[in-house]
């Protein structure tokens, strides 16, 4: 008897699992497009089907099929498919991880497949944070600058003065500023709090507007560390803040964004420096009667510049139907569905036509803040260097993190940056 | 007296570092309840609390409603049962050669067993992915099953083969002497001994594959054959930014399965070891 129930159960299984077996799409039917998505919060997952939808109701010969990816773990999901042959047709990733997909030939070369339209429509400085050698390997169309949200009600009692895009703080005001502020506040309060888990974005992308730039490109093409004065300014306003002034918290150092948010509710931060997305968690999770602003990040010599790594939609090399999936971006990408995608995921547009929409202006939630913070955006500066992952993680990280907290200075942060750096890069750039 | 008074002591310290140890333990998964019932503006709050002040479901309805959960549980599952009982019925035939049958081939596989534990699975993944693309299971729970069992074979292999060198061999001996045959007595004298080492692997098979994200996430490829832990990711965002109430909610249904089935499954070990006592 048992006997008979374990051979029952077994072939149950057996069969349930030869079900479960991936099938061949049926000859002679329409062409099957793979779009994998990342798109991961509610509203913006609801806008990419929606947009789904609506593309294969209307073209019955080309049918996209919608599959969920995660954030979290798309690079070797993504190179496991690319190295077997079976990655999706098309790919939603964000550029700073696409430049070994670039580079390996595993994305296809845009450039003729794009409608002129499309391509005029998002801006040079956007479009090079795609371009990898002579091709372009992604349409880069959501992009997410670091933006302060601030206490309003904080921020307006101190009666310090409030910065607009169009009148920012200079970093030395903002040093000044937040000394103040913290002051004003009261014992274990600061006027801001720096999540530095990621130290090393922070300090590049905001760099830019010091005129910081780190990686110089020879004649030769080949990429070096220089660390000017200017590369100096915002790391070290941080590094004087959390250790000079006592006026940013030391304990959010080596923290998230959303771990701050807490003490940003609870009145014990004043700002808090953000991706302009967090935006939704802050309305989410704000307790009632919490006022909050978002404010433009401090200028430097060049202005609001920051650097960013906008999210992109590219094409496997692989794909048998480059010409359908081009399509099917110019459809998805169209101004109208870049505002949809963009509201879902609480980010800004790269199209012009796009961000000039009016539900991107205006002032709640700080949209027109981000929008006006939008047009000085700029490929974030390590952007395409090969090498620079390793840097990053071997090198920077561990230098910068030391930096803030105060265990080295200066000069021992550009030495290691500098030296370990190129190193690391001419490994690269020997191949 | 004074001997009684340190024995005592430091059985009152062993209980103190178990209660210690316990609540090490528990502490993540209760927290991650209390996650799951709090309200958004309570996530966010510079002071946690234990219980939720005003605890809500609204986490759990938008885990469903944001992902297929009760899919990816039941293909979990069967991927996770199949892996289970495939692990164990090739395991048991082979751990009984290893420890009954010394030998330089028996020594040989005990060190290839171990060995294959220590590749990381990003050393195996592509040439396995080609493996099953050519076999055309990719995309398919039964790939998913094979590269389970083959990734929980060698660990339960070496667990199994620990139990039957528990048994001692002098009771299937004693078998032999009263007439039964090599079959009779693996069936009716080992085989019951085995018992609790036998569920306990099939449960180390179990959990392992339950678990597993990696594999799943880079074999599976549409939404309806995905397995929870690679659903669970969905709930992240770029930059390790999370959903979290819905998060909590998830992977608090995650654990549920596993918790039942070992609850189950634990007085069947402790009692498979009493009898074993009893008959030895």
């Amino acid at each position: 008897m048992r006997v008979r129930v374990f051979t029952s159960a077994a072939a149950a299984l057996a069969l349930l699992l030869t079900g479960c077996s991936a099938g061949d799409d049926p000859e002679g039917g329409p062409i099957r497009l793979r779009f994998q998505s990342l798109a991961w919060q509610k509203e913006s997952v609801d806008a990419n089907k929606a947009l789904v939808k609506e593309w294969n109701a209307a073209h019955p010969g080309i049918q996209v099929d919608y599959v969920q990816g995660s954030w979290d773990s798309v690079h070797d999901q993504l190179l496991t498919s690319f190295e077997g042959g079976e990655a999706p047709d098309i790919i939603h990733d964000a550029s700073d991880d696409l430049a070994d997909f670039a580079y390996g030939g595993y994305l296809a070369d845009l450039t003729d497949l794009l409608p002129s339209r499309l391509k005029s429509d998002i801006p040079a400085r956007s479009w090079e944070t795609t371009t990898f050698g002579d091709g372009i390997h992604g349409v880069p169309f959501l992009q997410e600058p670091r933006v302060i949200m601030a206490d309003k009600r904080i921020l307006e009692s101190s009666g310090v003065r409030v910065p607009t895009p169009e009148h920012p703080w200079s970093w030395e005001e903002f040093r000044r500023i937040t000394k103040d502020l913290t002051a004003s506040m009261g014992e274990g309060r600061y006027a801001i709090a720096w999540p530095l888990k990621e130290p090393v974005s922070v300090s590049l992308n905001l760099g830019l507007s010091a005129g910081g730039q780190l990686f110089h490109r020879g004649a030769d093409g080949k990429v070096t560390i220089r660390f000017t004065e200017e590369d100096g300014v915002v790391p070290g306003t941080l590094r004087d803040q959390v250790n000079t002034d006592l006026s940013a918290s030391r304990s959010t150092l080596g923290t998230g964004g959303s771990d701050a948010l807490p003490g940003f509710f609870g009145g014990r931060y004043a700002m808090v420096p953000l991706g302009f997305s967090y935006r939704q968690q802050i309305a989410q999770q704000a307790p009632e009667g919490f006022e909050w602003t978002v404010l433009p990040a401090p200028a430097g010599k060049d202005g609001l510049a920051q650097g960013v790594s906008p999210q992109t939609l590219s094409i496997a090399e692989d794909s048998p139907h480059k010409k359908e999936a081009a399509q099917f971006l110019d459809f998805f990408l169209q101004p109208e569905n870049m505002v949809r995608l963009a509201r879902g995921d609480w980010m800004l547009p790269t199209g012009t036509a796009a961000l000039a929409d009016p539900s991107l202006h205006t002032a709640k939630d700080g949209w027109a803040t981000g929008a006006a913070v939008a047009r000085h955006l700029r490929s974030a500066p390590a952007q395409s260097v090969r090498g620079y992952p390793e840097w990053k993680d071997k090198v920077a990280t561990p230098a910068y993190q030391e930096f803030y907290s105060g265990a080295i200075d200066m000069a021992e942060l550009r030495k290691r940056l500098v030296e370990n750096g190129n190193l690391v890069l001419a490994r690269y750039q020997r191949r | 007296m004074s001997t009684l008074r340190t024995s005592r002591a430091a059985r009152f310290g062993q209980y103190l570092a178990l209660l210690a140890y316990l609540v090490f333990l528990a502490f993540p998964f209760l927290w991650l309840i209390s996650t799951a019932f709090k309200p958004a503006p309570e996530l966010g709050s510079l002071h946690p609390t234990w219980i939720p002040k005003d605890p809500t479901l609204a986490n759990f309805r938008q885990a469903f409603d944001e992902q297929p959960l009760l899919q990816a549980a039941g293909n979990s599952l069967v991927a996770a049962l199949a892996a289970a009982l495939i692990a164990v019925v090739i395991a048991t035939p082979m751990a009984y050669v290893m420890a009954r049958h010394r030998g330089r081939l028996a020594t040989a596989a005990t060190g290839w067993v171990v060995v294959s534990q220590a590749f990381p699975f990003v050393l195996v993944i592509i040439p396995l992915f080609l493996v099953l693309k050519n076999l055309h299971l990719i995309n398919s729970l039964l790939g998913l099953v094979m590269v389970y069992v083959v990734w929980s074979l060698p660990f339960a292999l070496w667990m199994l083969t620990g139990y039957v060198r528990a048994v001692p061999a002098e009771l299937e001996e004693a078998a032999a002497v009263d007439g039964a045959g090599r079959l009779r007595t693996l069936v009716s004298v080992t085989a019951p001994l085995l018992a609790p080492g036998i569920v306990a692997t099939a449960l180390f098979a179990f959990i392992t594959a339950w678990n597993e994200f990696f594999f799943a996430l880079v074999l599976l490829k549409t939404p309806e054959k995905q397995t929870l832990p690679v659903v669970l990711t969905h709930f992240l965002g770029a930059e390790g930014v999370a959903d979290l109430g819905p998060l909590a909610a998830a992977a608090f249904l995650a654990t549920i399965p596993s918790l039942v089935i070992f609850a189950i499954i634990q007085k069947r070990i402790t009692g498979g070891m009493l009898t074993g006592a009893v008959k030895s």
